[in-house]
């Protein structure tokens, strides 16, 4: 494979493009609410008006608005419907010669869709998944090709960390200087991890990612092993997406096929062959350590860092770890350049975000929005708010390791370290808002649950201290705690926070914590002889 | 190799720069309760009783796996270390079924041990009475999973130094276990070599030699380091 092949490539991939194209979403929103049925219904309403030579039905990934599915999206005329039913099949065809589309049109200038900007999903929804060559078409392994024929590895890393890109798995660290790490270990065998065990409940992000555009995260991987000296690179993902392993497994493949991956990549002395590693169910796998040793073959669970698994990771040997997100970021940055990206965001923290909206929403779905973004755009004017009318109480970020920032901080920007200031986390993406009806003690009691189950059990804090925990507020939901019950409460999450081996259970405190100090009240109510709140921490005397 | 100098309560100590921060403390003649490890096996910082306050950083840190570094200042015994300790004892007692009136190692346990050192003298959380079994069918030795608290010992003693891994954790979270083989009962798993290793490395009156009863339990700690020293220095007397 050269340069001209890629772009002859993507020329043919051009020419056999046919006037009119209808898209139908079959990542795995839409696809369980009957998508595949409604693109094999568009398929034979096509034949049987013999539109064939200007119609093409193409699956697509996630086109966002996945509380609608299944949806369908007509180019050039972007027309998007709504809720497609098989039935509504072939009024769809029918429209494009004058007739009525009997399924529901949505509004393509939603605020929803409006707001957005696409950088890790601008081939989401647009491409097949599991077609490289639109992906090619689309511009894609021409970074590949540029990194490995025209950038040194220092002048890769010195863009990644001039774009002030961090990590999207949710702690946020500098990715450029991850990269930089791992490269300045001595010449070796080395690896490059990409961490698809995306476990949060409420959060797809990365499903989606992998879904509906699989090519941009190997090849985000691949320039990432030429700027630390790997020649492998492993991809660990949950079996709970069966959809995503296939676009990977097909989309490895095809790469392969394409010698884009494996051997002299573009004719340069570049080597990288990537595998998939399938987790079997464990959240904890998540962790880094624990995801390593799992790749390893050993039980999946968490060792103290240092040494971190830059200096030592897979078999004892130097390792680049990010997530999908991060991943997904690469290509773009280095065909737009760093500071395309740095321009993008808040101060300290730049580019987009993708975040999966969910909870008592009236629009579900997934959105990309810039760093800074205040909460209330993203609940309100994205998310139009509680249906029927219902007052936001708050959102919860970060999964069990998060919290919930109460509607009375909606107009801080999302970036890391606003939200960290709000005693909840970036998290990998998972955003669950919640209304006036909604307990946020029973929230709290749901993720401890969650971290419960999902403790690994090497150390005491989080093994117990979870079990413990949960039975308080347990003891609290069922209206059989006292006013010493809370206080143990408290001072059991700090110790699990501080005494805790890895990030599972140093944050399975947070959803705990972050209700306590923004609804108190609630817990109080809840007690035997209910009390009122003091008014020492409240809502509104925010500060 | 290079030394490093640092304070341990107040306590000046040098020492070399790969020692970890137990160590430190050990040779500076401070007492840090520890559990899960066990010298001669590989350290892996689960039971969380070693935590220690680093001068300049908010964060605790485990003393059996933190390196020591230059000018450290190491707190080993604050009231919130004592605090936080008392409470992780009280979590173990109360996760399984300790009850020392009728245990083989009443008396010399090092949970009980550890139990005192903290001062906890009851538990505020409420006891889990786990549903546990025992395994007596080996012909020597026994385990009963009630007085388990996971520390992993006999785990990497049988690994690392007998290196037959008879045993490895099952399960997660509050329903680990300690298994035996391909989770086979101990007496039927061939790897066992019958050593005795894991009964003396058990901190409490979990891995037990049959026969013996209440408070009868004696190790022979000693064993690990002879075996040790026999393998590097050939001596196979003692």
């Amino acid at each position: 494979m050269d340069i001209t092949e890629l772009h002859e490539i993507a020329k043919q991939e051009r020419d056999r493009r046919k006037p009119t194209q209808i898209r139908c979403c079959t990542a795995a929103g839409c696809l369980s609410s009957g998508s595949a049925a409604v693109r094999d219904g568009l398929e034979a309403a096509v034949q049987q008006t013999g539109l064939e030579a200007e119609v093409k039905v193409c699956s697509v990934g996630c086109m966002r608005f996945c509380g609608r599915g299944p949806l369908v999206e007509v180019d050039p005329s972007s027309t998007l419907y709504e809720q497609v039913t098989p039935d509504d099949a072939p009024s769809i065809i029918a429209a494009l010669k004058g007739g009525t589309a009997t399924a529901t049109k949505g509004d393509p200038n939603h605020p929803f869709l409006t707001r957005q900007m696409p950088i890790v999903l601008e081939n989401s929804g647009k491409i097949d998944p599991e077609r490289i060559e639109e992906y090619i078409a689309a511009g894609g392994y021409e970074p590949l090709y540029h990194v490995l024929t025209e950038m040194t590895p220092t002048e890769v890393i010195e863009e990644v960390t001039k774009s002030g890109l961090r990590g999207r798995g949710g702690g946020g660290y500098p990715t450029g200087l991850k990269w930089a790490t791992v490269a300045k270990m001595p010449p070796g065998q080395k690896y490059v991890i990409c961490n698809a065990d995306e476990g949060d409940p409420g959060a797809f992000m990365d499903r989606s990612v992998l879904e509906s555009d699989p090519h941009r995260v190997l090849e985000g991987m691949a320039i990432a092993g030429y700027a630390i000296g790997a020649d492998r690179g492993f991809i660990y993902i949950r079996a709970e997406y069966p959809l995503a392993i296939k676009h990977l497994q097909k989309a490895i493949q095809q790469a392969k096929k394409y010698e884009l991956l494996g051997s002299q990549i573009f004719g340069s002395g570049f080597d990288f062959k990537v595998d998939i590693r399938i987790g079997a169910g464990a959240f904890v796998c998540g962790e880094e350590t624990a995801l390593m040793h799992s790749i390893q073959g050993e039980r999946g669970i968490p060792r103290p860092r240092p040494p971190y698994p830059a200096e030592s990771g897979l078999w004892g040997c130097p390792t680049l770890i990010n997530n999908v997100e991060t991943y997904a970021n690469i290509a773009p940055i280095i065909r737009n350049g760093g500071d395309w990206y740095a321009s993008i965001g808040t101060e300290k923290s730049k580019g987009t975000k993708v975040f999966a909206l969910t909870g008592k929403i009236e629009n579900t779905g997934l959105i990309e929005v810039p760093m800074g973004t205040t909460l209330r755009q993203i609940v309100e004017e994205m998310g139009g708010g509680v249906p029927n009318g219902g007052k936001v109480k708050g959102v919860q970020t970060g999964g069990p390791s998060g919290g919930c920032i109460p509607a009375a901080f909606f107009d801080t920007p999302v970036d890391y370290e606003s939200l960290q200031k709000l005693g909840t986390m970036m998290g990998s993406g998972g955003m669950i808002v919640m209304d006036e009806e909604t307990s946020m003690v029973e929230i709290a009691q749901f993720y401890m649950e969650f971290c419960r189950d999902e403790s690994c059990g090497k150390c005491i804090p989080c093994r117990a201290g979870t079990v413990q925990l949960h039975a308080l507020l347990n003891k609290i939901v069922n209206r059989q705690a006292t006013q010493k019950d809370l206080e143990q409460l408290e001072a059991l999450c700090y110790m699990v926070k501080e005494m805790s081996l890895c990030g599972l259970g140093q944050t399975a405190p947070n959803p705990v914590l972050s209700t306590l100090k923004y609804f108190k009240q609630e817990y109080l109510e809840l007690l035997q002889s209910p009390v009122e709140d003091n008014g020492k921490v409240t809502v509104s005397q925010s500060s | 190799m290079s030394v490093k100098t640092l304070k341990i309560d107040g306590i000046d100590v040098a020492i070399a720069e790969d020692a970890t921060i137990l160590q430190a403390a050990r040779e500076a003649g401070v007492p840090i309760p520890t559990l899960c490890h066990l010298d001669g096996v590989t350290d892996i910082g689960a039971c969380r009783l070693c935590m220690v306050e680093i001068a300049g950083t908010p964060r605790l840190f485990p003393a059996c796996v933190t390196q020591v570094a230059e000018g450290m200042e190491v707190s080993t015994n604050t009231p919130k270390l004592q605090d936080y300790r008392r409470m992780v004892v009280e979590l173990l007692f109360a996760e399984g079924n300790h009850v020392c009136s009728f245990c083989v190692a009443n008396g010399n346990c090092e949970l009980q041990d550890v139990a005192i050192e903290v001062g906890m003298d009851h538990s505020r959380f409420p006891y889990r009475f786990p549903d546990r079994q025992v395994d007596i069918s080996h012909p020597l030795f026994g385990i009963d999973h009630n007085r388990c608290i996971l520390c992993t010992r006999c785990v990497r003693v049988c690994d690392e130094i007998e290196g037959a891994h008879v045993w490895d954790v099952a399960q997660r979270g509050e329903n680990c276990y300690i298994v035996s083989g391909l989770n086979q009962p101990w007496g039927a798993v061939d790897a066992c070599t019958s050593c005795g290793k894991c009964v003396d490395a058990c901190p409490t009156g979990s891995i037990f030699r049959k026969g013996e009863t209440t408070g009868e339990k004696e190790r022979d700690r000693n064993k690990l380091e002879f075996l040790v020293r026999a393998r590097e220095k050939k001596e196979w007397t003692r």
